[in-house]
């Protein structure tokens, strides 16, 4: 058998480090001839996944619920299948009639200019999915493989993220997008925009992927496998000495304590962590809860911040109000059709818009913090005046749960500062502590929208405003003894650490993955003269 | 032979035709036998009522004047109802 010549494909690093492996195209982009489940045909196959449907569509309520029955609707869709049945008719085998038929649909979804149809578009992928019946073919997947796709839904992501894989190499997908960060949090290399059609690369070949620099680089040669061993060998070392400073309390070379906190959002994934590595949680994202228009009753609610409370052993739990909006559009809660959602109707502007849904939560996390140290933290604040009317929710909230004679704790009550208006004004806010949303402030304080490759450049963590804001918003906490901390995904990142501390920053939360990284990237940064209690 | 019948009402949905009411739509079109179309506006396209592909990417949001039209020997009915359930907020 000939030796195949090394090929690069070039993409952006979206998480992780370096690692080898057979690449695992992933079905759904695989060649016709690896087709699984032989001998079905698309009635079948529709018949399939109609039971799937109707069995999920059982356990879900509300909007999660709607959206599986779009889905059966479309499979009874006479004009929808009609173009699957007019290739077949001319001879083409049914999975690439339906899934090039889909691929054509998520399309149209996706570059409608609708929000709420181009959200939907993963619904389609999920659909063509499941006729395709790749579900049964994840198992496929070795430990160690590089997994190569299309794009991936976070459902997915996360089925494979389990499987001990090496990597994942994406040719959809965005640094800055959902996958993304959940490949950030669990410490999984990942490119994204591989500028290459997946189903091309060859299933099983050797693979190098350098997600740093967002390569892939398909049949190695023995030099560049030599390179990457001794770069891998070199990041082992890193991850072994991060692994051993997870546990133990952060500090600088020069004896400066910093405490660092996690990032978490579902508490099925907080499960896998220890809580012995962070001092607490600094930043609990609740979008979840609401994850395709779904609004939890108070009950569940309750339940679900109770739990994380428990998990964090009576350390400080920071739970963010819902931050819908912008590039999290929520069904059926956010608003359509705005002109430039970034500037518009998002964090606790929506709140205060839908107050009976905002003082649900507000109740919800009132109740839990009979369980622990509970801090409520509002998103996207502008003006003092926000704060007052948040406030007087708040406290509207806790007369709701007085008159039903429910119990509920303290709180302490913050915000969070990622607009420049509220960096440069922090002491005017009637807040109890600050944490600092580095991806929004530096994309509101250069103007570059994070999710646009051409100007990300432009959107760097270090740069001088920004680090002009925080250094500022770190004073004004200092004043008024208040605390400060960065929660964004500038805290997230090892190289960024030493211009945190130099800007006063003492308080990091960061993805779990990373607590370990970031504390060792802390240790090895000796204070610059003269910015001690700066 | 059977005449074409026409109704037209407004979105009050705050959402619009988002998933949940485009199947609610296209389930009560698919019980009539006469063919029922849908336009969103006087200029839009008609397209099939019975199909949720359709329903869904005609993007009829809040405030949009839905025009629906059938023909058949419960065309009537069918209009009616349509007009019926999208005058309900989708209920």
């Amino acid at each position: 058998m000939g030796q195949r010549a090394e090929q690069i494909f070039h993409g952006q690093p979206a998480a992780g480090t370096m690692a080898k492996g057979p690449l695992h195209v992933l079905p759904g982009t695989r060649q016709e001839t690896a087709a699984p489940a032989a001998g079905e045909d698309l009635a079948a196959a529709l018949e399939r996944a109609r039971s799937e449907l109707s069995r999920l569509i059982g356990n879900e309520k509300g909007a999660a619920g709607d959206i599986l029955e779009f889905q059966l609707a479309l499979l009874d869709d006479e004009d929808f299948l009609a173009p699957v049945i007019k290739r077949m008719a001319a001879g083409e085998p049914w999975r690439k009639a339906w899934r090039e038929m889909l691929e054509e649909e998520i399309a149209t979804y996706r570059d409608s200019g609708d929000e709420y149809l181009a959200a939907r578009a993963n619904d389609l992928r999920d659909l063509q999915m499941r006729v395709l019946g790749t579900d049964q073919d994840m198992s496929g997947i070795g430990r160690g493989a590089i997994v190569v796709a299309a794009d991936l839904t976070p459902s997915r992501f996360l089925q494979i993220s389990r499987l001990g894989v090496s990597g994942i190499a994406l040719s959809g997908g965005s640094a800055t997008g959902h996958v993304a960060i959940l490949a950030r949090e669990r410490g999984i290399n990942m490119i994204v925009g591989l500028k290459t059609a997946v189903e091309t690369l060859p299933d099983g070949e050797q693979a190098l992927i350098d997600a740093k620099n967002g390569l892939l680089i398909v049949s190695p040669s023995a030099r560049t496998l030599a390179q990457g061993a001794e770069r891998m060998a070199h990041e082992e070392k890193e991850r072994k000495a991060a692994q051993a400073m997870a546990k133990k309390p952060a500090m600088t070379a020069d004896g400066e304590p910093v405490r660092v906190l996690l990032n978490a959002a579902n508490p099925d994934d907080l499960e896998e962590i220890s809580p012995e590595i962070c001092d607490g949680i600094g930043l609990t994202r609740t979008e979840f809860l609401f994850s395709d228009g779904l609004l939890p009753d108070e009950e569940t609610q309750t339940r679900v911040y109770e739990r994380i409370l428990a998990w964090a052993r009576g350390k400080p739990v920071t739970i963010r109000t819902l931050d819908a909006g912008g590039d999290k559009p929520i069904a059926g809660v956010t608003a359509d059709g705005e002109r430039n959602p970034f500037l518009g109707l998002r964090g606790l502007r929506l709140s205060l818009r839908k107050r009976a849904l905002f003082r649900r939560q507000l109740r919800a996390l009132l109740r839990a913090a009979i369980h622990g140290e509970l801090k409520i933290m509002v998103p996207m604040v502008s003006v003092p005046e926000e704060m007052v009317q948040a406030r007087a929710q708040l406290e509207k909230a806790r007369q709701e749960l007085e008159q039903r004679n429910v119990p509920y704790g303290d709180v302490s009550f913050g915000m969070m500062v990622e607009v420049p208006a509220a960096a440069l004004m922090a002491e005017c806010f009637d807040a109890d502590f600050y944490s600092i949303g580095s991806n929004d402030l530096i994309q509101y304080t250069l103007a570059a929208e994070r999710g646009n490759p051409e100007v990300s450049w432009l959107a760097d963590g270090c740069n001088g405003a920004v680090m002009e804001l925080i250094a500022r918003t770190v004073r004004a906490g200092r004043r008024l003894g208040r605390e400060v901390s960065v929660c964004g995904a500038l805290a997230s990142e090892p190289a960024h650490a030493a211009c945190l501390l130099d800007a006063g920053v003492r308080v990091f939360s960061v993805a779990p993955a990373m607590a370990g990284p970031v504390k060792l990237a802390i240790s090895r940064h000796a204070m610059a003269k003269g910015s001690k209690n700066k | 032979m059977t005449e074409t019948v026409t109704g037209k009402v407004v979105i009050t949905d705050p959402a619009g035709l988002h998933a949940r009411p485009a199947v609610k739509l296209t389930k009560l079109a698919k019980s009539f036998a006469s063919d029922i179309d849908i336009r969103a506006g006087e200029d839009g396209g008609w397209i099939n009522a019975k199909s949720p592909s359709a329903v869904m990417k005609l993007k009829a949001r809040h405030g949009t004047t839905l025009h629906v039209r059938a023909t058949g020997a419960d065309a009537q009915g069918g209009v009616d109802a349509l007009v019926d359930l999208v005058k309900r907020g989708f209920g």
